[in-house]
This record gives C-alpha cells, structure tokens and sequence, in this order.
C-alpha cells in the first residue's frame, strides 16, 4: 500500500482522478503480455506533462517507492511488471504527436502515442516510419523506444534504434535533459540517445522523443513462397541474403503457425505447406520488379513448390496482418504460450531452425517457429499449460538450450523483445560477469536509488549456463 | 451472497481455460469504445475485464463494488471478439460474471415485483407483449434500472423518458397484431424454404418492420413459415443476469422450430440473431439438448444474408437520390459474422450513394439497456457516432436491429436533425426500394 502522504504528495502533482489505488486498477496494471508474470503495484498514476513526470520522480525517488514506466503493456520480457511494487506511470495523457517537421524529415511524439497513429499520421503526408512491431496497432512509442523493437521491415530499413535522432529524458533525481536533436550529425558527448533506447525504463522516463522519417517508397510488392520442406525454406533465407538483395520484409511461417493464423484471419494460407516466407520489397518499381525476379528465382532453386505475387494492395496488407496475429493466434491452441526471440547472424538461420526442431524432439514439448527470418530473429513458440508442473520444467530445459545454442551460434538471447525480469537470469549467458558489471556501473550512474523499473534486467541469480548437448 | 461466496461462485462458473486463453497481447485495445472513451484505462478494456475477472477467481482481488462497476460499464458489444486472435469468447464470460452478480443482488420489494412482471411475465409471453404500447415499453426500460442502479434512478429515468417516447414509432392496434397468417408463399418459383423469427419487440412496436420482411422473402423466393409457439429470444434475460428464464425461452423457441424441410430459421434483429446462434452455448450443460440446439443454430441466418444468397441485391431496386448510411448492430456483426450483406443490398439500390460512416463498426451506444443504466457513458458514445454520422452528409441512417434504430433515432434528434436525417431499419428502406 502507498503510504498516505506519499498519495496525497502524488495527488498535488497530477490531480486527484489520476491516482489510482484501488484493488481493480491495481489488478489491472499488473501485468504485461508475458505469460506467468503478475504482481500488484500500490498505486497507478497518470502524468499530463514532463514537468509532472519530473516531481513524480522527485518524490519517489526520496521515499524510494519503485516507478515502473508503462506504455501499453503488450513487452513479452515482464518488462512492466511491477515486480517490486511502487507505482506504475502510464502515458495515456501524454500521448500527442507534437509535430511532423516535413523539411527534416522528423516526427516529434509525447511517450503515450500509439505507434500506428503515428504512423497513419506521417503516411498522410506521404512520408514513412518504418519500424512496425507486430504489436504496432497498440504498442506506444515509449515502449518501442524502451524495447527498441524491431518489425516486419527490419530487414532493409533497421530496428526503432535507427530512427531515433534525439529523446527528452527526466532521471530520478529530477534532472531533465535532451539528446540529440533534429541532427543528421551529432557528436557532442557520448551518445546518450543510444543508451536509453533499449533501456527497458531503467534508467529513467522518456518524456518526448524526435523520430526519423524517410520518403515513402514508390511502389511495394509482396509475394509468398511455399514449401513442403521447412529447411529449404530456411536455406532460402541465407541464401537470399547471400546473394545480395536485400527484400524489405522476409518472414517465416512453420507449419502449425500457418494453420492457426489461417484459422483466425480467413485468407486462404497454404495449410498444407511445411512452412512459408512472406516476403516483401519496396522502392523504385524497377528495382522492386528486378529483386522480386531474383528473389523468386532462388526460392525456386531452393525447391519452393510455388510462389505467388499478392495480386492488389488489399491482399498484400492482408498477409501482412495475419503474419502479425501469429503469436496471438498461436495462444488459442494451449493455455499458455511462451515465446522467445533467439537471434543469429543471418547465413545461420537454417541451423538455428533445425536446432530448435531437434530441442523440441528431445524434451518432448510442442515448439512452433516463426519470425524475421531475415534479420536471424526467430520466435520458437512453446504451447504448454502452465498448470502442467512436469511439462514446464521441461519447456524451460529446451528454451535454455535454444538459447545456449544461440549464442554458440555467435547469436543472443534477445534479439527485440528485451531482457525485463524473464530473461535476467540468462543475461550474463550472453555478456559474461564483466559485462553485467560495466552496466551495473552504468545503471548506478543514473538511478543510485534503483527505483527505476527494479527486478529488471539485473537478475538476483544468474542461471547456470547449460552446455549444449552433443 | 457474500464476497466469498460470490468469489467461490465466480470460480465455479467461470471457465478457467477460457480465462487463460487470453495471452494479454492487447490486440482488442483499439476496438473497445470504452477503452477510447476513457483515456485508455486499461481496467475498462476487454483484456483488463478478464485480467479482473481471473484475478478474482484467483483470489488476487475481492468482486468489490469497483469490480461490478467495471463488468457494467461493459456494453457487451463484443467487438473485442472477432479482432482477438486468441479467439477468447469475451461475451461468455462476461454472461456468466453477470449472472453470477445478479443473483446476489438483494432487491427491494417493488423491483422484485417489477422484475417479475418483465421477465417472468411480460417478455416471455406474446399476448401480453402485444398488449403493451411503447410507453409502457419505455417504462419497463426504466424498471430495468431501476434493477441496476441504485441511487439517482429517478432523476436520469425522467431525463432520457420525455426523449425516447417521441422517438417510438406508432404501435400497431392490437387487432392488427392478431391478424398475422402462419405460413405465406413465395411470389412465383420456390428457392428456399424458411422460418421467420419475428421476437417480441420486433412483432410489437417494429410489427411493420416486421411484415416488411416477410413480404422481402416472399419476394426472393421463400417460402415462409411463422410459428405460432414461438417466443422472446431471451436475450434481455440472459444479459440480466436471469440466465435459467433464458434457458427455457431457448427450449420453448427450438421446440418451436422444429420442423422439416427448412432451410433457414431467419432474423431480422442482431440483438436477437446473436443469441439465438448460440443456444447451443446457453444450453451446453444440457446433454439432451444439445443436438436439438445445433440444428437450430446451424439454420439461423440474419435476413441481409439470406437476400443476397438468393440474389434480391440484383432485382430492379430503386429510391429517390440520396445518400445511405449504414450503422453496423454490434451483435450481428461481432455474434453472427453479419457486416457485408446489408452494405451490399444497400449499394445495389439505384439513386443511393452509399457512405461508409467512421467507425461504423463500433457500438452506437444502444446495447440493450445500456443507454438507461449507463448513460453517460451511452451519450458520449452516442454523440461520437452522430459526428460520424453527420460526416457522411447521409439523409438516411440505416440500421439492422431495433434497439440500434431506436438509438439513431434519439441520436438525430439530440443533434437537431430529425427535419434533415431519418434512421431506418434495412429491410423498411429495402421495401421501399423494390416497389
Ligand atoms: C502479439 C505481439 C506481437 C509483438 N510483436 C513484436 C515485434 O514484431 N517486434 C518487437 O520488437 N516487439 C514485438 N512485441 C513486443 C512489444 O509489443 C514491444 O516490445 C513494444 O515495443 C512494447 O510497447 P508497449 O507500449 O506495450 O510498452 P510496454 O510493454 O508498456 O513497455 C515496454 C518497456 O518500455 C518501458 N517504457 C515504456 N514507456 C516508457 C517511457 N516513456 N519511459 C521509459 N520507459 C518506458 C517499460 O518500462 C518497459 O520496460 C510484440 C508483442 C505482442 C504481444
Ligand atoms: S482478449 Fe484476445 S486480443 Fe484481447 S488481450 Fe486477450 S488474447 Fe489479446
Ligand atoms: S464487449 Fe465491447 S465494451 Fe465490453 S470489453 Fe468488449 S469491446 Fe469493450
């Protein structure tokens, strides 16, 4: 429980209806869209401006209350949830797009704004953002900011890092302060903008941020390729890559993620296939038309049993929102579904998927693969029950192993959906005992006090690093 | 009932894998008016109602009078459920919470009465509906809130009273609504043979709409069959928490329709459609009906759907220039699938421009007898919608369920537009355009 002068403190800054103690708001920011995660802030509170976000800070981090920042709840790491208590901020009042600046190509946001708002908004002046997370039609700019999330166009055009030219930052001691800038160039200190995208919000708020735009692409095509073997659509992926063409989208579907997807979005996916890539290119028609060629010439060497062309605009977009349903639609198989976001470098894409495969095989649990092929970020799916005590301890050997082999695979644990409480205990798996330290020095620099966002990313213990099997 | 009992009860009846079916990814966010309408508070979303829903069954929180409130703000408008890739049946769950609250409420001795009268009475029983005007209809609204919410009744009844008598339509007398034959023939060659389910609002104050869309099935080619035994959906039952009088109603209704040789039982109302495609689901826990229930369900069909499998959208249909409107019932299109039918019946019509409304999707605020018990909630969404609706420049709003007509109808009105604008039930435009 908030103590009572605490509450009335964050009352005088944000207002009496935007502190919220009761048991229903509580229960309802105690959890994000990680499976088996869930605990109870004390108190709920929504600021309408930096300078209240300022005091907030101020005010927590003298009484030392934990401040968990939160967009919308939909990170898959337990990043928002509130595993230590304190008070959760939510950015539902600080959601306005500030300004589209068309001559630098910049589009300024408050944390709160929803990420395909945003995006409708700058298309309709015929410019574009390209990160868009699956989760994009509710996820917020803050939390993509915090998670520096990929998308379906990270192939060609990169992850939300690279479009973030300058952010508004309040640290706990009240300190507010800038980045970067509408700059092409800039390098005036260390880069702190970097720093805090992917800080999972334990550093400290983001407040405003100023994003990149690039023109519109002329023309977009989008076409599918279907296969009855899902190593050869894996090789596909390296070898497009391979050969130098680099599509905007190149996403992978196995088997059972195609019939569940097929079974929610109606559109007529193959569901006798194997497994499928989705695969997309944008740019100057001519170029678009030359790399589709190539692009569909390799799958058919790589034994693709057909390749479609979407034949209009609606049934491109069409596949491109049931590819972005997969996880969701996945869940309805098993009462639980955890996923995770194993990344390796490109050329060993065909690998880590038939590693995964032989994983699954061994401890006997149902895995489902899907994700950016093309960027060497897969997403193996688990079904499972977590009432099913036996099964899950199972499902956490496998996931270890898949992580243990993707990083022997010069790979990470994470490639976009971030550490959060989840994935803690493998952290160090990936950076070693130094590693963590440099960031816990870092960490300190910022937030002596912890209060931002606690239980995250530094885990309490760190799990034995299994050796993978021979 | 005391919170614990109410906490063991919800746990019982609540389907727990159900529950747990929804992975929390948020994907229903966007859709749920009032989410938007309420900053985006996530406890007035659909992930947040079941988030509080298992967090009650496991022992998180008490059902406390905030957790009521939530599950009540909820216009059961089911628009989370076809967007949800998860496929989690929202509305089931939401019912079953309902009913479970409802049963606990200890009512004072006039309501007690009067929510005997309505439902015990009134609804399940024809005669006595058709005896009824529209006042009296209105009133029984208010009874209603009388149900639900405890103090301030009076005042907000006399507010919204005085506005929705003079938006019912005229009521038929009631030798009229004697005079209905039981069965009618096709005009010229036979294609389908169907059942009409003419519900007891739908056959009382919207009898015309009624007899119009018999006449349109006559004129597509059916045979048409209107049982006499049939009855009230139950649908104001079974989202009133009297879940067992809705029960009987769904037996009595498949009873009634239990005839060979059709192939269609039709409904001209989404509010009545959605419940009675999913008898099956009311009557689950009851084994011998379960085969029964199936078949009627199979059968059921919203009229637009039927009109344009046999091909009406191509029949010379005409009206004089103006631009159409068309504002989606939630349950017909979230329940029963239904969105594309009317809008192509509507665009076949020559002299009509066709503008699609934004957010024509989203609830008009109507849900049942949400715009009584919750009404300022229903008013601010009501007022959105006739934004969009004024939008479009439409003289026509058209609708396919009476309880969204009667809302447009109030809608056009509270905006000062009821010299320029009119809402109309479908099939009443569409038999106005065939003759
Ligand atoms: C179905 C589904 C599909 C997904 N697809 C993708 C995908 O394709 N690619 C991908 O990368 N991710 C994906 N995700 C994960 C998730 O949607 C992203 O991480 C997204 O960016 C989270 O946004 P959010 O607004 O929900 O943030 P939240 O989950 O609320 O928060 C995420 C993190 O940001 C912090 N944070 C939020 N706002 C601030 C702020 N203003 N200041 C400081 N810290 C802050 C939080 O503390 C937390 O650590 C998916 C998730 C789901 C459920
Ligand atoms: S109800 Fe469905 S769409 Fe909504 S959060 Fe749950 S799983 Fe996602
Ligand atoms: S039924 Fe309608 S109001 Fe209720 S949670 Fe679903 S979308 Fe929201």
């Amino acid at each position: 429980m908030l103590d009572s002068n605490v509450k009335e403190l964050l009352i005088g800054i944000v207002g009496e209806g935007n502190v919220n103690d009761s048991s229903e708001s509580r229960l309802a920011y105690s959890y994000d869209a990680t499976p088996n995660f869930q605990s109870l802030p004390d108190a709920v509170v929504m600021p309408n401006s930096t300078e209240e976000v300022r005091k907030i800070l101020k005010v927590c981090n003298d009484c030392q209350i934990p401040v968990v920042p939160r967009g919308s709840g939909t990170n898959l790491c337990a990043g928002t949830c509130p595993t230590e208590g304190g008070v959760v901020l939510v950015f539902n009042k600080m959601n306005r797009i500030l300004e589209i600046d068309e001559e630098n190509l910049t589009v300024t946001v408050q944390p709160g704004t929803i990420t395909q708002e945003m995006i409708k908004a700058v298309e309709e002046k015929g410019l574009f953002y390209p990160p868009d997370p699956s989760s994009m039609k509710i996820s917020t700019i803050g939390g993509n900011l915090n998670e520096n999330s990929g998308g379906l166009r990270g192939l060609k055009y990169g992850v939300t890092r690279d479009y973030v030219l300058g952010i508004q930052v309040v640290l706990p001691n009240g300190n507010v302060f800038r980045t970067g800038g509408k700059l092409a160039k800039d390098v005036a200190g260390y880069d702190l903008t970097r720093l805090f995208v992917g800080s999972e919000g334990t550093l400290g708020v983001i407040t405003e941020a100023t994003l990149k735009l690039v023109p519109m692409p002329e023309t977009k095509k989008t076409m599918l390729a279907i296969y009855d073997d899902i190593d050869a659509a894996a090789k596909t992926v390296s070898k497009i890559i391979a050969n130098k063409v680099i599509p905007a989208t190149l996403e992978f579907l196995d088997h059972p993620t195609l019939e569940v997807v097929e079974d929610f979005a109606k559109i007529g996916l193959p569901t006798y296939a194997e497994a499928v890539l989705l695969i997309e290119q944008d740019g100057a028609l001519e170029v678009v038309e030359r790399d589709m060629e190539k692009i569909m010439r390799i799958c058919e060497e790589e034994h693709a049993i057909s390749v479609d062309v979407a034949k209009s605009d609606e049934e491109a977009a069409a596949l491109c929102t049931a590819r972005r349903s997969a996880l969701s639609a996945l869940a309805r198989m098993k009462p639980t579904t955890i996923l995770e976001d194993a990344t390796v470098p490109r050329s060993k894409v065909a690998q880590m998927v038939k590693a995964v495969n032989e994983i699954a095989g061994k401890y006997d649990v149902k895995i489902c693969t899907f994700g950016h092929a093309g960027d060497g970020n897969l997403h193996p799916t688990c079904m499972t029950d977590v009432r099913d005590k036996d099964e899950l301890k199972r499902v956490e050997k496998a996931f270890e192993e898949i992580f243990a082999k993707a990083i022997e695979l010069g790979g990470t644990i994470t490639g976009e959906h971030g550490v959060g409480e989840m994935k803690s205990p493998y952290l160090e798996w990936k950076l070693g005992r130094e590693g963590i330290e440099a960031m816990r020095g870092l960490k300190a620099a910022f937030d002596p006090n912890g209060i931002m966002n606690p239980g995250k990313m530094f885990a309490k213990d760190s799990r034995k690093r299994v050796v993978v099997g021979v | 009932m005391s919170k614990t009992t109410m906490q063991q009860e919800l746990k019982e009846r609540l389907d727990y894998d159900e529950l747990m079916n929804c992975m929390r990814c948020g994907f229903c966010l966007p859709s749920c008016p009032t989410y938007t309408q309420t900053d985006l508070n996530e406890p007035a979303s659909p992930r947040g109602r079941i988030a509080l829903m298992k967090g009650v069954v496991d022992g998180l929180i008490e059902p406390d009078e905030d957790f009521e409130k939530q599950l009540n703000l909820c216009l059961g408008c089911r628009a989370c459920e076809p967007v949800c890739p998860s496929g989690v049946k929202y509305g089931h769950l939401l019912e079953e919470a309902r009913d479970v609250l409802a049963q606990r409420k200890k009512y004072s001795l006039p309501v007690k009465v009067l929510r005997r009268v309505v439902f015990d009475e009134l609804f399940p029983k024809k005669d006595r509906m058709r005896r009824l005007n529209g006042l009296i209809w209105a009133y029984q609204k208010s009874g209603l809130q009388g149900v639900t919410q405890k103090t301030g009744v009076l005042k907000v009844i006399s507010r919204n009273l005085a506005e929705m008598e003079s938006i019912l339509p005229d009521i038929p007398s009631p030798k009229q609504m004697k005079n209905r034959p039981i069965e009618v023939r096709a005009n010229g060659e036979v294609k389908k043979k169907v059942a009409f389910f003419s519900g007891c609002l739908m056959d009382t104050m919207f009898m015309k709409t009624n007899d119009a869309s018999i006449e349109l099935l006559q004129l597509a080619g059916c045979d048409v069959w209107i049982p006499e035994t049939q009855n009230c959906c139950g649908a104001l039952h079974a989202h009133s928490g009297e879940k067992e009088q809705a029960k009987r109603l769904a037996k009595r209704n498949i009873e009634a329709f239990e005839m060979e040789g059709v192939d269609y039982i039709i409904s001209n109302a989404g509010g009545c459609g959605a419940l009675l495609v999913e008898y099956d689901h009311l009557l689950k826990d009851e084994p011998e009906w379960k085969e029964r229930s199936r078949k009627f369900v199979e059968k059921m069909k919203d009229i637009s759907e039927v009109l344009v499998e046999l091909e009406f959208h191509k029949k010379d249909l005409s009206l004089l220039p103006q631009t159409i409107t068309y504002q989606d019932s939630c349950h017909l299109r979230n329940v029963m699938g239904t969105s594309g039918a009317p809008r192509q019946l509507l665009k076949a019509i020559k002299g009509v421009t066709y503008k699609e409304m934004k957010g024509a999707d989203q609830c008009c605020g109507s849900a049942g007898v949400y715009n009584l018990v919750q009404q300022d909630m229903s008013m601010q969404i009501l007022d959105d919608k006739m934004r969009h609706a004024k939008e479009t420049e439409a003289q026509t709003i058209v609708t396919a369920n009476p309880g969204c007509l009667l809302q447009m109808k109030l809608g056009v009105k509270r905006k000062g537009l009821d010299h320029k604008v009119k809402a109309v039930h479908i099939v009443d435009v569409l038999l106005e355009a065939v003759h």
